[in-house]
């Protein structure tokens, strides 16, 4: 096990390293730099800046120098348009914020929508069944970006119930309404997954002798299907937190909850490069982390794994 | 023979001897008989039309602004027949129908491109990679892998913030992420094909790899290829619509349904529902749409896999 840990990680290292050379050398190619202005700086003020950034360095020493402040110091080197702030400050401003809605719905995605998708699958082709691939079905073609302005009119505007947007240092009432439009789609989606694998476990021989031991129903799906339909559930994780985290994107700029999505595309319409850059490769990472973190539980899940 | 067999006559009943079915004819047969799926292809034919030619049925054009009814949206540019804003107006004044009918086209057009893209590139990646097998299958599936594992959106607009926020950057980004899942799939076939006796056949009478590829690997990948760029579409029309929304994808005048929608959303609070209603009416009916033909298709050609 430690050693299938290990090479994992030795996969994960490169494919960051990867990740940051990507998002570096688009830097260089990119036709005009960040200083690039409608009026043209003077030269010296110009080299001046650049100096500043480090940017008159030979590329392979900045690409050095970036790589070491990131794993060194978590530093990703100062924001080019915010003047004050470096990237590492605005992270830290909004990490927290993407981190609690994120965390919400992420738990509420998965532990309702594995409950939904058992439900359906033990209640087969009944009315529960037929209602939950159903609404399983329409909120798949309702992307985040669709249902947040869906959300609003009704919960805000119509019945005024929830706040249509803020933060309000994370209250309650500001978190319902991001939470619900990150996670209905994912919900859905655990939810058709956990179903399909869920009646295919039920059909299975092991199953059919957990029933003619006299077994009771909720011992057999609790402690003999639950476990193996969980499978292609925790295999769908990876492309879900993918999702999710490009999806608080949406969240953040239509919502206005002041997360790192808000500063990346805020950065990307000022064309602020080091923040798109550290924003691109934070995520990069833990997104990658996260992959490894399921990997290492579907191993430990699935015993026909060879590690 | 004293007993008749039911099962053997069952196996001879479909066998008509006038006329053979062949493989497409069964699935069009199979597909038609899903009536979610015939819904959604008349649906996305109708979609068609109107993205493609809608434009001739209105007097009025997307780019041209309305002085007098900026600012009274709420009273003047309500969608009516007599005014000829079919669909109302935006808050520049603009005709909502002719920016609907703009709309769909681009994101038609979006989702048509980078599935497409995904059938060339992803296709001939998955299948070589299949075929050729061995190591190089290993470096190759290698390299899928960690370009899934990165946050593609991400990288997307970092892509069209550096190079410029244009439709052609668009769509290269797009395509650029469109392939990866379809050379997945693409080995996943090929690796089951490529012990068949007809491609040992080839082999043995000395075709070249490439060619074996392309004459007789390919043709038969066909079926699985073509249900999961239909799935695609929707997802790449997803992806647009998300860049978009966030107004870092398509440039004033053009518009999509991601920039419609988002700019509905932005002003739902002044009374012009309208402006959301229309294009996001456009965007569901269109997903559904393909996500059920998509699913017919699935069905219809591939049927092991239901």
């Amino acid at each position: 096990m430690l050693s299938f840990i290990l090479r994992r990680l030795l996969v994960a290292i490169p494919t960051i390293l990867i990740l940051i050379v990507i998002s570096f050398v688009m830097m260089f190619a990119a036709p005009g730099g960040p200083f690039n202005s409608e009026r043209p700086l003077p030269p010296e003020v110009m080299a001046n800046i650049e100096a500043r950034y480090g940017l008159d360095q030979p590329y392979l020493v900045q690409i050095f120098t970036y790589v070491k402040n990131i794993v060194l110091h978590f530093d990703f080197g100062p924001s080019f348009r915010l003047r004050d702030y470096s990237v590492t400050e605005l992270i830290a401003q909004g990490f927290p914020v993407t981190l609690t809605y994120g965390f919400w719905a992420f738990l509420i995605a998965v532990v309702l929508g594995v409950a939904l998708g058992v439900l359906a699958a033990i209640r087969h082709n009944t009315w529960v069944d037929y209602l939950a691939t159903g609404s399983a079905i329409g909120a798949s073609v309702l992307p985040n970006f669709v249902l947040a302005p869906i959300l609003v009119l009704v919960f805000t505007l119509w019945l005024g119930w929830l706040p249509g947007g803020g933060w309000n240092g994370g209250q309650w009432q500001y978190i319902i309404l991001p939470v619900i439009a990150l996670a209905t789609t994912y919900l859905a989606a655990i939810a058709r997954i956990t179903r399909s694998s869920m009646l295919e476990v039920m059909n299975s021989n092991f199953i059919r002798t957990a029933r003619a031991k006299g077994l009771p129903m909720r011992r057999i799906i609790l402690r003999h299907a639950l476990k193996p339909a969980m499978l292609p559930v925790l295999s769908y994780l990876g492309p879900a937190f993918v999702a999710m985290i490009t999806g608080s994107v949406v969240i953040d700029v239509f919502f206005s909850t002041g997360g790192i999505g808000q500063y990346f595309v805020n950065s990307a319409l000022n064309r602020d490069y080091s923040v798109i850059m550290g924003v691109t490769i934070l995520v990069g990472v833990l997104t990658i982390l996260f992959n490894l973190v399921v990997d290492i539980l579907y191993a430990w899940i699935d015993p026909k794994i060879r590690y | 023979m004293a007993f008749h067999d039911p099962t053997a006559d069952a196996l001879q009943a479909p066998a008509r001897p006038d006329k053979g079915r062949s493989l497409w004819t069964d699935a069009r047969r199979r597909f038609f008989r899903n009536k979610a799926a015939t819904v959604s292809l008349i649906a996305l034919v109708l979609i068609a039309l109107f993205a493609f030619f809608g434009q001739f049925l209105s007097p009025f054009d997307g780019e041209t602004v309305d002085f007098t009814l900026i600012g009274v949206n709420a009273t003047q540019g309500v969608p009516s027949f007599e005014t000829g804003h079919y669909f109302g107006t935006d808050q520049e004044g603009r005709d909502l129908y002719a920016r609907t009918v703009q709309g769909t086209r681009l994101s038609l057009l979006i989702g048509l491109v980078g599935s497409l893209v995904a059938v060339v590139v992803g296709t001939l990646y998955g299948a070589t990679s299949g075929y050729v097998g061995g190591r190089t299958d290993n470096a190759m599936m290698r390299i899928v892998d960690v370009l899934m594992s990165i946050p593609f959106m991400f990288v997307l607009i970092l892509l069209l913030v550096m190079f410029g926020r244009s439709l052609l950057m668009l769509f290269i980004g797009i395509g650029l992420i469109s392939w990866l899942s379809m050379a997945r799939i693409a080995r996943g076939q090929t690796l089951s094909i490529k012990n068949k006796e007809f491609v040992e056949a080839a082999v043995a009478t000395g075709v070249r790899p490439l060619t074996i590829i392309l004459r007789h690997i390919v043709p038969n990948l066909l079926g699985v290829v073509i249900v999961y760029a239909t799935l695609l579409i929707p997802e790449m029309i997803i992806y647009e619509s998300f860049i978009s929304f966030l107004g870092l994808g398509v440039q004033e005048p053009n518009t999509s349904l991601g920039a419609l929608i988002s700019r509905g959303a932005s002003q739902l609070g002044n009374g012009v529902p309208w402006q959301l209603g229309f294009p996001l009416f456009f965007f569901v009916v269109m997903l559904f749409a393909f996500f059920f033909v998509g699913d017919g298709l699935r069905d219809a050609i591939d049927p092991k896999d239901r």
